[in-house]
């Protein structure tokens, strides 16, 4: 056999393909769901914890800033791993899917309020005076005046930060959610061959690549928005 | 076109600065400013930079908070417990050097948002309100355009009309042409000299010189945080008494 | 809550950990010290190239670039430990975890160069060359110096990530932090060394975190 043969043979087996392709699209389904799940309520979370840190409540502020300082410096791995073995030895019994969606959530959560505050912060004082001064109250100027600038700031960041987390769920094969890779990793081993791990890294591309290039127009757009 | 008011009323200012001071740490801003602004009355406010007009213009709807003294709207104190501040500053119009338009909205929204947020009007009514506010200051054909589309003087003419919407008793101009290219003055002045003829009490922080002294009703000179010398335009520019507001007229007006 | 404490913070089985912890300390660290010049390396040669004026360089490596965006570290990983050996080249797990994030961090730091160099100002460069400096030396005294000061907060950011994106080794078995503090709790059946480990993990990180959201360039690339 020539190498190329030889290298179809291995990476790009029809067979094999054909017979593993539906568990990895079954995985891909698990992979959407679940980056899904994770970037709406994480940003929604992260939201809604930057406007609570626009009140300024001593107390609530430090909480916040401990939240999503520990979340931001722990490696994803390590938190799932924590939560996944732990909790069930105190009583408490979550599904791996579960967990990986709680995990993830709230990283995306930690890392979008840091965002989400530093635009709040960045929009100009003059913005808050006006508002404030045709007689607006705080909540309505944060939210009616103040917000909307602020998003427009934050989206380039946190569609590369959601980009980072989502392909992050390939981390639940170590605790067994049926993603894409856990997929291809048990077809890989079932059948002695790499092609399923081929065809996961190929549906990996295939779902992110779009989003890596739209993350890439939306920052040149916003980049001339600032100009 | 004599703009100066007839029968100022002082028993009843619309407008009261009692014992004002202000101190940023410790630099004193304010060091004692009493002033009465009567009904319909324009005064116009100039000095130094760094003679405290902004501060006293900003103290005045408590974008500052005065570190002592009183500021009273028609007699009554805006300060205090009982005062709700965010109704106190719907009658209290405020227009900004920088505008301060919200960028996100169009001219409309710009001048509705308050109207629907804290009043609490109706789309329907707001926009109407809107639209004749926008109708006053030339800009009625603009409605739905963004400040980005708009040049310097059209936006702060929207910033006027945002607060003129609200029918405030008085409005506050903190120096609303200095960050205008020189040919869009023009446009912002006409529209003040409209709101003069219309009878709104008027409170302005400039150095637009020739409007002071055809449409002002009184010219204050502060320096250092305090009231320096006042008076009607004709005798502040013609003969001043004190030495300093000379030598700050000559500056400024060049001669 | 006794439960918690007894499963989450058992110093006993702590302090028994500690001794392998601190040995995955070192891996990690050999890890990093392997991991982030290559990536800064990689990082600059993407940088230029996605920035070429000629399309053959500029398109390839603009596709290089975002493909290693889009596929997830761990796959690139498993696919670079489990994968290749299928066409003869046996890799250590280290020479494995060298290799995918070679990949993977070149992209990314590829990218935060590419917006320092865009971020000088091409007239930076003609101001450079009209003295009669050539394109590399332009580039190394007077672009990238001034490229690099531009986007220094995101490099830091993006150097967290890389430290933080070594725990992956541990599912290659490289005897990193995460690797030993899973052998000892899969022994104790206590999770209290992964407690450990990231405590470790926070010691180091925790700081560097606090110092990305001082400099507020939060707004910047990821």
């Amino acid at each position: 056999m020539s190498q190329w043969e030889r290298f179809v043979d291995t990476f790009l087996n029809r067979a094999v393909l054909a017979q593993y392709a539906p568990d990895i699209l079954k995985g891909v389904w698990v992979t959407i769901e679940l980056s899904l799940m994770i970037v709406v309520i994480g940003t929604f979370l992260g939201t809604v914890l930057a406007l609570i840190r626009a009140y300024e409540i001593r107390i609530l502020t430090g909480f916040i800033v401990v939240f999503a300082d520990v979340f931001r410096a722990l490696p994803p791995l390590v938190l799932i791993l924590i939560i996944f073995f732990g909790l069930p030895n105190a009583g408490i019994f979550l599904s791996s899917f579960l967990v990986l969606f709680l995990v993830l959530m709230l990283i995306l959560a930690a890392f979008s309020e840091e965002i989400i505050w530093a635009g709040i912060t960045s929009v100009d004082r003059g913005q808050w005076e006006a508002s404030r001064s045709t007689g607006l109250g705080f909540s309505q100027s944060l939210i009616w005046v103040v917000l909307p600038q602020a998003m427009r700031l934050a989206i380039p960041p946190l569609t590369n930060r959601a980009i980072a987390i989502t392909k992050m769920t390939a981390l639940g094969t170590v605790i067994g959610v049926p993603d894409i890779l856990n997929q291809a990793t048990t077809a890989q081993s079932f059948s002695g061959n790499a092609s399923p791990l081929m065809l996961a890294a190929m549906a990996y591309v295939l779902l992110f690549l779009p989003l890596v290039i739209m993350s890439r127009w939306l920052e040149h757009k916003f980049a001339w928005r600032k100009a | 076109m004599r703009g100066t008011t007839c029968n100022l009323d002082y028993d009843l200012p619309t407008l009261e600065l009692r014992g004002l001071h202000k101190s940023f740490g410790q630099l004193d801003v304010l060091r004692g400013i009493d002033l009465k602004v009567a009904q319909s009355e324009l005064v116009f406010v100039v000095g130094p930079s760094g003679s405290g007009k902004s501060t006293m213009l900003r103290c005045c709807n408590r974008l500052e908070e005065p570190s002592a003294g009183e500021v009273l709207l028609e007699g009554v104190s805006i300060a205090g417990a009982r005062v709700d501040l965010n109704t106190v500053r719907q009658r209290i119009g405020m227009v900004f050097q920088a505008f301060n338009l919200y960028p996100h909205l169009s001219a409309r929204k710009n001048v509705t948002l308050a109207l629907r947020k804290v009043q609490g009007l109706r789309k329907k009514n707001a926009d109407e309100i809107a639209l004749a506010a926008l109708d006053r200051v030339g800009l009625s054909d603009k409605a739905d355009s963004y400040p980005s589309e708009l040049s310097g003087g059209q936006q702060q003419r929207v910033a006027i009309a945002r607060a003129l919407a609200l029918e405030p008793q008085v409005m506050l101009f903190d120096e609303p042409t200095s960050a205008l290219d020189p040919e869009l003055v023009g446009d912002v002045l006409e529209v003040m000299r409209d709101m003069k003829s219309a009878g709104i009490t008027m409170l302005v922080v400039s150095h637009e010189m020739n409007f002071a002294r055809d449409a002002a009703d009184r010219i204050i000179f502060m320096d250092q945080g305090k009231i320096v010398e006042q008076g009607p335009p004709k005798e502040i520019f013609e003969a001043p008494r004190n030495e300093r507001t000379r030598v700050f007229l000559s500056r400024v007006m060049g001669s | 809550m006794e439960k918690i404490i007894e499963q989450f913070f058992n110093i006993e089985i702590m302090v028994a950990a500690w001794p392998t912890i601190l040995k995955g300390l070192g891996v990690t660290t050999l890890i990093c010290i392997a991991v982030i010049p290559m990536g800064l390396a990689g990082g600059l040669l993407a940088a230029l190239g996605s920035g070429a004026r000629r399309r053959l360089v500029r398109w390839p490596t603009i596709a290089f670039v975002d493909f290693f965006r889009s596929i997830p570290p761990l796959v690139l990983l498993i696919f670079v430990y489990a994968g290749l050996p299928f066409t003869g080249f046996r890799l250590s797990p280290f020479s494995a975890v060298v290799i995918a994030f070679f990949l993977n961090n070149s992209a990314y730091y590829g990218e935060i160069f590419r917006a320092g160099i865009v971020s000088v100002g091409f007239g930076q460069t003609e101001a450079a060359r009209s003295t009669g400096l050539s394109y590399a030396q332009t580039l190394l005294y007077v672009v990238l110096p001034q490229a690099v000061r531009n986007v220094l907060p995101d490099l830091l950011s993006n150097t967290i990530e890389v430290i933080k994106l070594t725990s992956l080794a541990s599912v290659v078995s490289l005897a990193e932090i995460l690797y030993s503090a899973e052998m000892a709790r899969s022994v104790t059946y206590n999770a209290s060394p992964l407690v450990l480990a990231a405590g470790v993990y926070l010691v180091f990180l925790w700081p560097m975190v606090r110092l990305v959201s001082r400099f507020g360039r939060v707004l910047g690339h990821d």
